[in-house]
């Protein structure tokens, strides 16, 4: 093969400016074919601008792109095609009304009707060439994250591209999923295909990357051999000065009684058992950590204590001070309105941060405003008092924004977390419940999030996590509760239990589990007796 | 017995003009464009179907085949207008939609009358009207023994051409969207145009094409009020409701060319329940509430129902910007 001997991809002194910000600067990158290359960089190094230009949906300043060792202009996505460029996009462009194998032809030129069982076979043959497993006849809006996903890299081969670039493709994944998507990469570089793979996650670029090239604030800095590499080397050159990679957590911080959860059922509305008699106890001073598969209940979890989600059975207890007296209160059946007049200050961080945690298009005082506003006596509001805090939060949190009143939605995702979290935790919460905080955040942000949450555990805070990368659960969490189905499979020492056994409990409900849980109902009953 | 084959057939023929007037917005809104200006493209159609008639009988030589096919292109070609009209401010302008076909009912509905009456008093009867020949164009076809076949015969040989025109053109459109390329490509603009643009296909080009080609269809079905149900006299006001019944139709036959067919027949049987099945005492007023009362239960039941897949395009209402984020 001569392709082998030329390089796919050739990227020479490459410079893209948005208005007066430098995006990418005299970039210069190198793939070759039949190689899985990394481009690392945290949030805003110009990761994605620069792959923008390459699948021709930004044009650069200047600079040469070569492919297969010939210059080009790439002006559009489909000059792009034409070049056998592919990209997957972090946000997947597909139409969920219509069939995988409907999305994958869509807009390519050809007869006025289209062959189904030819482009079924065809569909099935690439998925057998690379190891996916996909059904083509199936709607988009019944799939997984990870079956769209296997649907965009298909679309994208059958388009005859050569060269893939995929957007953060583990971001949405869990650990199986991602070990299924790499087996994939694999097999597609062993058939001479050139790939980036755009990430900050520093295993993945380990296990799965030939080469790494790291970007920094728009800069180029290197490409190493990934054999050659640690995870603090890559760290080092990513972020410019070194980081400790371990995460922090606090001892010895005196436990109290916050919340007592019992039996907890949820039912949705197809009649499924969302939530099946969950059982736990979170102590404030305390990280509790939950584990599990996406879609084990962790959602409905969330919402059923934040009174979002209706209960069908079991209590939450609250311990909190009324009139002097510490009372367990019952939140069931309590709208998320009355829990917070009731001076039950319980902090939300949903996973949908744009969609349920904050107002995108409202700045960030307004949004501040959301959750104090009640406050105000008289027909006015009082737009000082957030200002101030919004000018203190971005002060406290280092969040990078061009002002108190600029739209949420323009912000960086991890920019848009630590306000999401500023404004939570500016109301000295009793309880903090934060799911998936540092998802789709950068190693420094990521960071600033957990020594956030510590931050609150050493006032004295009880804090649920709930996450998906089990490093992180593990290293910061002081109980780890795991969930498996709706039910709890166990609440463990992370300090003592491994990832394979935690890996095992998500997907599995274990005897012995069955029995601890029976056990912590009955002590239950018999404290409730004695009282 | 009879009563009741009398009743279908008639409403078949009345249920036609809904039909037109539900496949011309069924497109429409598949392109992703709501273009609540059907009303108003069928006055338009109306009228310009009649002075179109009237002119082929004036320019080309007579009434007859002349007259049918001039009054067919010239509707279609005024509901296109009027659907062009909304394209640009939406498409092109990015102007609001509700608010756009809103305003192309009121502009269509005072086209029509306006229009309609300028052409009968420059007729010497004081009214316009097509002559009879023209009128007979209109009339339902004999297809010699087969419509002489007992019941059968009147179900389903005993309509004028349009009837057989749009129902022909149901099944084409099912076909289109189900299993032709393009039909899948415009799918695809009024569910995501944002995934269709970025698979190469030209989003603009075919909203475009599907609102004007839309309109035209429901030009054709305003041509109809005027040559069948009129007679091919104009009357003030002959559309009606019936726009506004035909963007009900399109939620009622969940966007499915060939449902709309069974929901035109329904509709159309009740606007004409009373001629068939009148109840002593009971007001007219109510045999003409009932198709409206009808489509508010309607629009609740299919409200309640909830499908992914028969329901209204998902970017239907919104205009599309490339650059916008």
């Amino acid at each position: 093969m001569e392709n082998t001997k030329t390089n796919a991809v050739e990227m020479k002194n490459v410079t893209k400016t948005f208005g007066s910000v430098v995006a990418n600067h005299d970039v210069n990158l190198t793939l070759r074919t039949g190689e899985i290359l990394a481009l690392l960089g945290e949030n805003g190094s110009g990761k994605t601008t620069l792959m923008n230009m390459l699948s021709g949906i930004y044009f650069p300043d200047h600079g040469e792109i070569y492919i297969h060792g010939k210059e080009v202009s790439i002006r559009s996505p489909k000059d792009a095609f034409a070049l056998g460029i592919g990209m997957i996009h972090q946000h997947f462009k597909l139409v969920d009304v219509l069939t995988a194998a409907e999305n994958i032809v869509l807009g390519l030129p050809g007869g006025a009707t289209i062959n189904r069982k030819l482009l079924s076979q065809k569909i099935r043959d690439i998925s057998q060439k690379y190891g996916f497993d996909i059904d083509p006849d199936k709607k988009i809006y019944q799939m997984s994250v990870s079956e769209k996903q296997t649907v965009e890299i298909i679309k994208v081969l059958y388009r005859g591209a050569g060269i893939l670039i995929l957007d953060e493709p583990t971001a949405v994944l869990t650990p199986q999923e991602t070990e299924k998507l790499f087996r994939v990469l694999r097999a597609m570089k062993d058939d001479n295909k050139a790939i980036i793979i755009i990430t900050h996650k520093l295993h993945e670029v380990l296990s799965v990357s030939d080469r790494v090239a790291i970007l920094r604030k728009g800069e180029y800095i290197d490409t190493v051999e990934t054999g050659k590499a640690t995870q603090q080397s890559l760290t080092e050159m990513m972020v410019g000065h070194s980081v400790s990679l371990s995460i922090d957590r606090p001892e010895g911080i005196p436990k109290k009684d916050c919340l007592k959860v019992h039996s907890l059922t949820c039912i949705n509305s197809d009649g499924v058992k969302k939530l099946d008699q969950v059982s736990f106890d979170a102590f404030g001073g305390e990280i509790l950590g939950v584990a599990g598969i996406a879609g084990s209940g962790q959602k409905e979890l969330c919402e059923a204590l934040t009174g979002l989600y209706p209960v069908k059975g079991g209590s939450i207890l609250f311990h909190n001070e009324v009139d002097g007296h510490l009372v367990d209160e019952n939140l069931v059946g309590k709208s998320p309105d009355e829990i917070i007049k009731k001076g039950i200050s319980m902090a939300f961080v949903p996973e949908d941060r744009l969609g349920m945690g904050l107002v995108a298009s409202l700045d960030m005082v307004d949004n501040i405003m959301l959750k104090n506003y009640r406050q105000n006596s008289g027909p006015f509001v009082d737009r000082e008092t957030p200002k101030k805090t919004a000018e203190r939060l971005i002060e406290e949190l280092q969040i990078v924004t061009p002002g108190v009143h600029t739209p949420i939605r323009r912000l960086s995702g991890g920019n848009v977390q630590k306000v999401l979290l500023g404004r939570e935790i500016e109301c000295s919460p009793q309880l903090l419940i934060v799911a998936y905080p540092a998802r789709g955040l950068d190693i420094n942000s990521s960071y600033t999030v957990y020594d956030l949450l510590n931050q609150q555990k050493k006032k004295g805070v009880a804090v649920i996590f709930i996450g998906e990368d089990l490093d992180v659960l593990l290293e910061i969490s002081d109980r780890l509760l795991v969930l498996c189905g709706g039910q709890v499979s166990g609440i463990v020492d992370p300090r003592t239990t491994s990832k394979e056994e935690i890996g095992l409990m998500m997907v599995h409900v274990g005897d012995q589990n069955k029995e601890n849980q029976a056990n912590l109902q009955k002590e239950r009953k018999e404290a409730a007796t004695h009282e | 017995m009879d009563n009741i084959i009398n009743l279908l057939n008639a409403a078949v023929a009345a249920g036609t003009p809904l039909l037109l007037g539900t496949l011309g917005e069924i497109l429409t809104e598949k392109s992703g464009n709501l273009n609540l200006g059907v009303e108003g493209m069928m006055f338009m159609g109306a009228v310009s179907g009649l002075a179109g008639g009237l002119a082929a009988e004036q320019w080309l030589g007579g009434a007859g085949v002349m007259a049918a096919v001039g009054a067919l292109l010239i509707s279609f070609l005024a509901g296109a207008l009027g659907a062009l009209i909304y394209s640009f401010l939406t498409i092109t302008l990015r102007a609001n939609q509700n608010v756009t076909g809103l305003t192309l009912t009121i502009f269509g509905t005072g086209f029509g009358n306006f229009f309609g009456e300028i052409l009968g008093q420059r007729s010497a009867t004081g009214f316009a009207q097509v002559t009879q020949g023209t009128q007979a164009m209109f009339q339902p076809i004999h297809f010699g023994a087969l419509s002489d076949i007992p019941i059968l015969g009147k179900l389903l040989f005993s309509y004028n051409w349009i009837v057989y025109f749009s129902v022909a053109l149901a099944i084409l459109m099912a076909w289109f969207f189900k299993k032709s390329r393009t039909g899948l490509n415009l799918r695809a603009v009024g569910e995501d145009p944002a995934t269709a643009d970025a698979a190469g296909i030209n989003v603009t080009r075919y909203k475009y094409l599907a609102t004007i080609v839309g309109g035209g269809i429901c030009g054709i079905g305003g041509m109809y009020m005027c040559m069948v149900t009129c007679n091919g006299i104009w009357v003030h006001g002959c559309v009606s409701g019936y726009g506004w019944l035909a963007v009900a139709l399109v939620i009622f036959a969940t966007w499915n060319p060939a449902r709309a067919i069974l929901c035109g027949i329904i509709f159309g049987g009740l606007t004409v329940l009373r001629m068939y099945f009148p109840i002593k005492g009971l007001a007219t007023q109510f045999y003409d509430m009932v198709p409206y009362i009808v489509t508010i239960v309607v629009l609740v039941i299919t409200s309640i129902r909830q499908s992914r897949e028969h329901s209204q395009p998902k970017s239907c209402g919104n205009n599309y910007f490339r650059e916008e984020r």
